[in-house]
């Protein structure tokens, strides 16, 4: 069976919150249950290889959007053929907002993403940061969100989940994130993943379901990453 | 007036102390309050003016070199107890000061943090300014790392007869444009180069690490043999000097170039500066000796990914037989534990492990250091999230006259430390001798809680 796949968006510039730590729980879980990964960096100018399974891009400066924004949007017609054909995408923070249709700076600068999602950001003089909590289809999300963008979503996507604490995508409609298919965009650091084996396995579930290899992803050993999550959930704002 | 000031400040250190609470920024800010005109004018009066010290890592140990190097020739006023904002320069100012108003000093060498440097130099004019660097570091206060170069870049504007800067680190270079007063540089040799990559080179690949020709340094480090203790030689202005460094770490040895580097702006020769060096103790928390039940303990602040890199890479000097990682994650630790994913920890402590080294995870967020760990296959041996509980369980389970190396973040340090004054005894000093000063300063969580809902630990752009 080939390995996995798995992208990583622009390693050196949108990685700010220690979201790399995101590609490293994808690549144990794979490793500890003896199947393979191929880890794929892509730099701006760089080719994201057609066979992707999963795509991860996490957040960025401010400034390293602006740089990373007209790669990213460059690859748009790319990245929507491969998320309406159920390629798993998981983008946090500044990827998330690139992955939908544009961010509008507090300057009135219109960036275009990539359309992804139907999602639109707002830049914003308020910073939205703190302990964040979040209740999804796939268990109660601990990590913590940083961003002065605000997110609105429209019809073509789900939220990802409630808040439960902290303000979401926009502090004002109780929502966090966005999803439609295997895509999903999110204000979670933490790394998300990493409190969220759950979360985490299902991303892996549906890569393996596209490609129809049957694979069974054995349980793993998750106490420790319900335990910190569960400090986490219990920590204030 | 400086006088009402000064007494002021000084009744509440009195009465604070009286009170059995140290709370060693509460005299500055109150009486910031009322006399607040009192700092550049006690201060205006130094012969040898004042000089800052900023960057993200290394601000205290270098505080400390500088301080003890310029204490060769001066009489120096210092914060040397970490507390590196203004209410905390404030608080060292008033009891240093004698009960006549007069400050027994020449110079202030002041340990800032980046945002708290700011508001300080829109009240005091500093002469000189040393930046060490900028790295990620607490970001969930300041947002940005480009943020943080502004704000040191404010800084250093600010001086007007010396401006010393890191060569090795392109955003401190980036910042000498910005600046009137004369700038020097210290730096490290091209070969011991790789040893200190930026924040840039930790994270990306070494094609991206920007290359560039190096200005002249005033002070640069040759070659260092590091150990708990470092064998380093040091080139200050023509002279090379070799001096036994007693702060460990790769880290420090850097530090030591930036304290040389400025202190050649005061005109001492390269003997006095090497002689001033060799004098230095370790700083609190910045490898802190202390016995505890017959087993040796030594404790090391980690702020930031950098710093937590450095520190990992001392550990095998130590040979310990167990390691404690302690992570807080209040205000001051930062309270977002995200950046302990931006720390690589396989190759270091696989290392100290295949010594058979005892590890275990505390603090509040015990769980998810380990938790980090496991993802690094690294298999903590025990979690145990109260400080005190864990440190002696550390202890004890090793034998008698063996190590226990622990690293903490902030708030867990200062309670470690007054933890282990209570359960053991320091082996050096824990603080730097100053007249009137009490040994013990150490802030519980509590204080800094209190100080915090002072509002004496409040930055700019913070919203309540």
């Amino acid at each position: 069976m080939t390995p996995l796949t798995l992208v990583h968006l622009y390693p050196a510039e949108m990685n700010i919150y220690g979201d790399t730590g995101n590609v490293l729980v994808l690549r144990r879980r794979l490793q500890w249950r003896g199947l393979g990964v191929d880890v794929v960096p892509v730099a701006v100018g760089d080719p994201i290889p057609a066979h992707a399974d999963v795509i991860l891009g996490g957040g960025g400066q401010d400034a390293a959007q602006g740089d990373i924004g007209l790669d990213f949007a460059s690859r748009g017609a790319q990245l929507r053929a491969m998320a309406d054909d159920g390629v798993v995408m998981l983008a946090i923070c500044g990827s998330y907002q690139l992955l939908g249709r544009e961010f509008l700076t507090k300057d009135g600068v219109r960036i275009a993403g990539t359309a992804v999602l139907d999602v639109t950001t707002t830049g914003s003089d308020t910073r939205l940061i703190g302990n964040h909590l979040v209740d999804t289809d796939f268990g109660r999300l601990a990590g913590y969100e940083n961003h002065s963008g605000l997110t609105e979503l429209g019809p073509g996507v789900s939220p990802l989940g409630k808040t439960v604490i902290g303000r979401g995508n926009n502090g004002k409609d109780g929502r966090e994130g966005a999803m439609r298919d295997n895509v999903f965009g999110t204000y979670l650091h933490g790394p998300v993943l990493a409190k969220s084996p759950l979360f985490a396995d299902e991303l892996l579930r549906r890569a393996y379901a596209r490609r129809g290899d049957g694979v069974e992803l054995e349980p793993l050993d998750d106490a420790l990453a319900h335990r910190a999550a569960a400090v986490a959930a219990g920590r204030p704002r | 007036m400086d006088v009402l000031a000064i007494w002021l400040g000084k009744l509440i250190g009195t009465a604070l102390r009286r009170l059995g609470r140290r709370g060693n920024a509460l005299p500055g800010l109150v009486v910031e309050r009322i006399f607040p005109q009192f700092l550049p004018s006690v201060l205006g009066r130094l012969e040898q003016g004042v000089v800052i010290v900023s960057g993200t890592n290394g601000k205290t140990t270098t505080t400390k070199m500088l301080a003890a190097v310029l204490a060769q020739r001066y009489r120096v006023l210092t914060n040397d107890t970490g507390s590196n904002f203004v209410r905390g320069a404030i608080t060292a100012t008033c009891e240093h000061a004698d009960w006549r108003g007069r400050l027994a000093a020449d110079v202030a060498v002041f340990e800032l943090d980046e945002a708290h440097a700011v508001r300080f130099v829109e009240v005091v004019k500093p002469q000189r300014v040393l930046l060490l660097n900028v790295m990620r570091d607490q970001l969930d206060r300041f947002g940005e790392i480009d943020t943080t170069a502004q704000l040191l870049r404010t800084v250093a504007a600010a001086a007007d007869t010396a401006v010393v800067l890191n060569a090795d680190d392109p955003r401190v270079t980036a910042i000498a444009a910005q600046v009137s007063a004369p700038v020097t540089y210290f730096g490290v040799a091209p070969d011991l180069r790789a040893d200190f990559p930026t924040d840039e080179e930790l994270y990306a690949s070494p094609a991206n690490a920007p290359v560039g020709n190096r200005p002249v340094l005033g002070a640069e480090l040759l070659r260092m043999n590091l150990g708990e203790t470092s064998d380093i030689d040091l080139r200050i202005a023509g002279t090379t000097e070799s001096i036994a460094l007693r702060a460990g770490g790769a880290h420090n040895a850097q530090n030591a170039a930036g304290a040389a580097a400025m202190a050649l702006t005061y005109g001492l020769s390269a003997q006095t500066v090497a002689a001033g060096l060799r004098a230095v103790e370790p700083a609190f928390g910045r490898g802190q000796t202390f016995t505890v039940e017959d087993r040796r303990l030594v404790l090391h602040l980690v702020k930031n990914p950098a710093g937590f890199r450095q520190t990992l890479r001392t550990l095998t000097a130590y040979q310990p037989a167990a390691v404690v990682i302690a992570i807080n994650d209040d205000y001051a630790d930062g309270r977002d534990v995200s950046w302990l994913w931006d720390v690589q920890f396989r190759e270091p402590l696989a290392d100290v492990r295949a010594g058979h080294s005892w590890l275990l995870t505390s603090g509040t967020r015990a769980a998810d250091m380990a938790l980090r760990l496991r993802y690094d296959e690294i298999d903590t041996d025990a979690i145990e999230t109260d400080l005190r509980a864990g440190v002696l369980r550390a202890v004890r389970h090793i034998p008698i006259g063996q190590t226990v190396i622990v690293l903490s973040t902030y708030t867990a340090m200062w309670a470690l430390h007054a933890i282990l004054l209570d359960i053991g005894a320091p082996v050096q000093a824990a603080m730097e001798p100053a007249p009137a000063q009490d040994a013990d300063v150490a802030i519980t969580m509590r204080q800094a809680a209190q100080l915090r809902s002072d509002g004496a630990l409040a930055e700019p752009g913070d919203r309540t």
